[in-house]
């Protein structure tokens, strides 16, 4: 079987397990980490998001065969680490909406929200309610208006 | 011997504390142990009955959860607080939390009445309790109603119990002494924690004791803003759902499903083959399908792919929407006519029958998905004389038994655990993850990790039933004579534990009721219409039982409700009123009108919008609370075609503005988490959200297929507001904020658009918005360019 190493959540991992073993199985059934969730495994609704290298992606329609030894892998277990303090910014910014009904899809939309302020960071602007309403990310108990108001109060602490 | 007089006065209750309004003395038990553990009987709720109106309709006499608090009262077992000595205090639930935050109001409770900070209550969820019979069913929005009294008591007798230990400790009198903060305090400053008072105030053998509960005015933590204690657990990753926990050897399991719903397999033709594959560990055929177990669930995914099976159709094969919507009608009854709903009795004097008008309306609404985020799933680990089963299960003594039935195992050899469900909306009242593992594992002989596919869950998954709902209201001027309502569904499946409770309890319902089927009593328990329309009448038949079915969150009244309302605004309309005027008009709760009142007032009622932009109001009035809802939606074509990639937009409902009397809130942010989320429910079934039939099987398999409300649909403007209340006693939540939403949608896309839709979700005859997933294989194949699609 042959052998897969990547960075997760900052130390490198290697495991025994076949190249087309999408990532979210190799996280979840193989090394236990079970923040990121299964929602549908066909990257539609997004419970999965991840970081790879600072951007937002979804395990469930990667490889691990596609992943390279240097490539970092972020969790929500591992995001309060990319940050100053306990939580993250993101983190908090949740509590304090209390935003969470179920959680089943929080660790992805915190997960998502992080990496699309960054992007619209990067394209020099700010989070805009048209940015808000594209999110896909889906949360069946319906928390989409603590999720948007946790959005921008996040972006304003990070 | 004690003065008998003396003693009447102190033992008779005023009338008003026996109905169970005001009362605050209760017995408990202190039970015997090497810690303090302090219990109650959760039978000790006692239904609230209302002073009746007349003419009343049933559920204002006694309602559903008169029916589910009356099911605990012969079930005399107890619930405990056990105080631990590191200071916490532990309670195990008996429900179920699926994301409704009755782990925070019952950690609330507790800590009210034990001067504890909530975070020191820790809160976990009873395995089944076969003992509890119908006691442990989560359901009906009942969890607050039926508990709020004994979980305190529980706490109420703990308090009392550490009370008497401090006093022997510290030397005083126990009437000197006060509790704060977990700790005992006495006037001289010295103070001692309840973890350290946890051993003194041990009993060495159960007593029972009478407590007295605080006084509603005296509430210092019920009331409050409490943020959900698992929050952090949840925004960290912790949070630990049925496919997070660890069961040795539990590997992933899947199954292969028939092309045509509820078709069976007949023979896996490559088992070789299957075996083969990398990852797999074994195959197995059961009732539901082909059982493969492997090292990973993408394993499991590829082999189902790799599966040949021969399939035995279904009992809907080739059967399509438009084959159901017949039979339907076929089942229906013909409305009354005007000489037949007794208009006479209404004492209105002579009535020119030919000068009464009527409104007919009649409303189809296709079958909607239940399905959550978190998947039908389960943990199972059958033994030859044992097993040991881990979901999140709503109706877990039910799934014991069945499970037991299954295996020939006595049910006292199955073990239930009750683990915390990533959402339900109806579907974990059901068990059929649970009792598809136990086969499982039982056919492989290994414990089996269960999880059934997105495409799996959403078609071969419970579901609404499709319904009609045809209204007759007659009016005469100014006066409403009559409304009659008649709901023709496809079956509900109550076969989850509501059934034998209604079986059980038959001889305490309402004259009459006793003769219902459990739907009909649901039905007749639940609907009602809360206006003065003189003669009322609504009633529900139900055919064909082909479907996997359930109590989708607010059961019928979401659909019920929406069809009343879009009547009342035509029976306004006919009578030149406009849809508030009218309302207050006819309303006949005093607390669903402030309810209706308020969200006019906040939401603006009346201010001018822009052609295509319409307002809509609607009122609900279940589980002892009282809601209304306003809603602004734009219908104006730049809205209703904005783009974005695989999506149902259409309509956007741009304003929500919710208000709820539900008596006493427990937590006022958690009760508005609910309406919001009610609100989303309500926006999906009305504009978005249905499964299709065509050709023997539901063909969305995805959320990008059915669509629910995302956030390119919900409202940006969402103002929740939680009326104030001189009620001692709580209402339930979990389902309250589904049916005024829904039919304050209607009501609203009526207005904009000048035209009533006959049939919901109003986009289910458009053309279809997805390519359907194929059903041979069953299960879609992973994508794998995930990192092309990064950002």
């Amino acid at each position: 079987m042959p052998e897969q190493t990547f960075i997760l959540n900052g130390k490198p991992v290697t495991v025994d397990v076949e190249d087309d073993v999408r990532v979210l199985w190799v996280l979840r059934d193989v090394l236990g980490v079970t923040g990121p969730k299964y929602g549908c495994g066909i990257n539609v609704c997004k419970a999965c998001t991840c970081h790879i290298n600072g951007r937002a992606f979804n395990p469930c329609s990667v490889r691990v065969g596609d992943l390279k030894p240097n490539d970092r892998v972020t969790t929500i277990e591992g995001l309060a680490d990319t940050a100053d303090g306990e939580l993250h910014p993101m983190q908090q910014a949740w509590l304090d909406n209390d935003v969470s009904q179920c959680g089943y899809c929080q660790p992805g939309q915190i997960m998502a929200a992080v990496a699309l302020v960054k992007k619209v960071r990067r394209e020099g602007r700010e989070i805009t309610e048209d940015d808000l309403d594209h999110i896909r990310n889906i949360c069946r108990c319906g928390t989409y208006s603590r999720i948007r108001e946790a959005i921008e109060q996040g972006a304003r602490n990070m | 011997m004690s003065d008998p007089t003396m003693d009447s006065e102190r033992t008779q209750a005023p009338a008003s504390e026996r109905s169970g309004f005001n009362r605050r003395k209760f017995f408990g038990y202190v039970i015997g142990g090497t810690t303090l553990i302090a219990a109650a009987d959760i039978a000790l709720a006692e239904p609230a009955k209302a002073a009746i109106p007349s003419p009343p309709q049933i559920p204002e006499i006694y309602d559903l959860n008169d029916l589910l608090t009356t099911a605990t009262l012969p079930t005399a077992n107890l619930i405990t607080v056990t105080i631990n000595e590191d200071g916490t205090a532990s309670f195990a639930l008996p429900r179920a939390e699926v994301g409704q935050g009755i782990t925070t109001s019952t950690a609330m409770l507790i800590a009210e009445e034990l001067d504890i900070p909530v975070e020191k209550v820790k809160v976990t969820l009873a395995d089944a309790r076969p003992e509890l019979l119908f006691n442990q069913l989560t359901g009906g929005s009942n969890t607050t109603i039926s508990t709020f009294t004994p979980i305190r008591v529980a706490a109420a007798v703990a308090r009392n119990a550490l009370l008497d230990a401090a006093a022997i400790l510290l030397g005083d009198e126990v009437n000197r002494l006060i509790t704060k903060a977990g700790a005992v305090l006495a006037p001289n400053g010295r103070s001692v924690s309840y973890g350290e008072l946890a051993k003194h105030a041990a009993a060495p053998k159960t007593k029972k004791v009478e407590v007295e509960l605080k006084d509603v005015s005296k509430f210092t933590v019920i009331g409050t803003e409490q943020k959900r204690i698992d929050a952090r657990d949840a925004v960290t990753g912790r949070k630990v759902f049925t496919m997070d926990l660890k069961v040795d050897d539990a590997l992933p399991t899947m199954l292969c499903r028939p092309p045509t719903l509820n078709g069976k397999p007949v023979k896996l033709l490559n088992e070789a083959e299957i075996t083969s594959m990398p990852g797999v560990t074994d195959v197995a055929m059961v009732d539901t399908g082909v059982a493969v177990r492997a090292r990973t669930f993408g394993q499991c995914i590829d082999a189902i792919r790799a599966m040949k099976v021969e399939w035995r159709d279904g009992p809907v094969a080739g059967e399509s929407d438009e084959d159901i919507v017949r039979k339907l009608r076929q089942a229906e009854v013909p409305l009354p006519k005007i000489s037949e709903l007794g208009l006479d009795k209404l004492k209105l004097g002579p009535i020119n029958l030919n000068l009464v008008k009527s409104i007919d309306a009649d409303f189809l609404f296709y079958f909607r998905s239940n399905s959550a985020l978190d998947t039908n799933a389960a943990i199972a680990d059958v033994r030859s004389d044992r097993a040991e089963i881990w979901a999140s299960l709503k109706s877990p003594i039910v799934a014991q038994q069945t499970i037991a039935q299954e295996l020939g195992l006595p049910q006292n050899k199955v073990k239930v655990h009750v683990v915390q469900g990533g959402g339900s909306f109806g579907r974990k009242l059901f068990f059929d993850a649970a009792l598809e593992a136990a086969k499982v594992s039982k056919a492989m002989g290994k414990p089996v990790k269960l999880m059934w596919h997105r495409a799996d869950d959403a078609r071969v998954g419970r579901m609404h039933p499709m319904a009609t709902s045809r209204v007759r209201a007659l009016y005469l001027g100014t006066q409403v004579l009559g409304f009659v309502q008649n709901h023709t569904s496809i079956e509900t499946d109550f076969r989850h534990g509501l059934g034998e409770l209604i079986t059980a309890h038959v001889a305490d319902l309402p004259t009459g009721l006793g003769n219902f089927g459990f739907a009909e009593t649901i039905f007749a328990l639940t609907q009602e219409i809360p206006y003065n329309f003189g003669v009322v009448n609504q009633t529900l038949v139900e055919t064909d039982d082909r479907f996997n079915t359930g109590s989708m969150r607010n059961i019928y009244s979401p659909d019920v409700r929406t069809a009343a309302e879009l009547v009342v605004d035509q029976l306004a309309a006919a009578m030149g009123l406009d849809p508030l005027t009218f309302r207050r008009k006819f309303l006949k709760d005093k607390r669903v009108l402030a309810c209706l009142n308020k969200v006019a007032e906040v939401g603006k009622w009346g201010r001018p919008l822009p052609k295509g932009m319409a307002q809509g109001i609607a009122i609900h009035k279940e589980y002892k609370s009282a809601s209304a809802c306003l809603v602004e939606i734009d219908c104006r074509p730049e809205t209703v075609g904005r783009d974005i990639p695989n999506a149902v937009t259409g309509p956007r409902v741009t304003k929500a503005v919710y208000a709820i009397d539900i008596g006493l809130a427990i937590n006022p942010t958690g009760l508005r988490a609910q309406m919001l989320s009610g609100i989303n429910d309500g926006i999906a079934l009305a504009l978005t959200s249905s499964m299709h039939l065509r050709d023997g099987h539901f063909l969305e398999a995805s959320w990008d297929n059915y669509f629910y409300t995302r956030q390119w649909n919900t409202p940006p403007e969402v103002n929740i507001i939680v009326m104030p209340s001189d009620a001692k006693t709580p209402g339930g939540a979990g389902e309250a904020g589904v049916a005024a939403s829904m039919a304050a949608v209607a009501c609203a896309y009526a207005r904009a658009t000048g035209k009533v839709p006959d049939y919901f979700p109003i986009n289910h005859r458009d053309p279809l918005a997805f390519r359907p997933k194929p059903f041979v294989p069953p299960v879609p194949a992973s994508p794998t360019n995930g990192l092309k699609l990064t950002y």
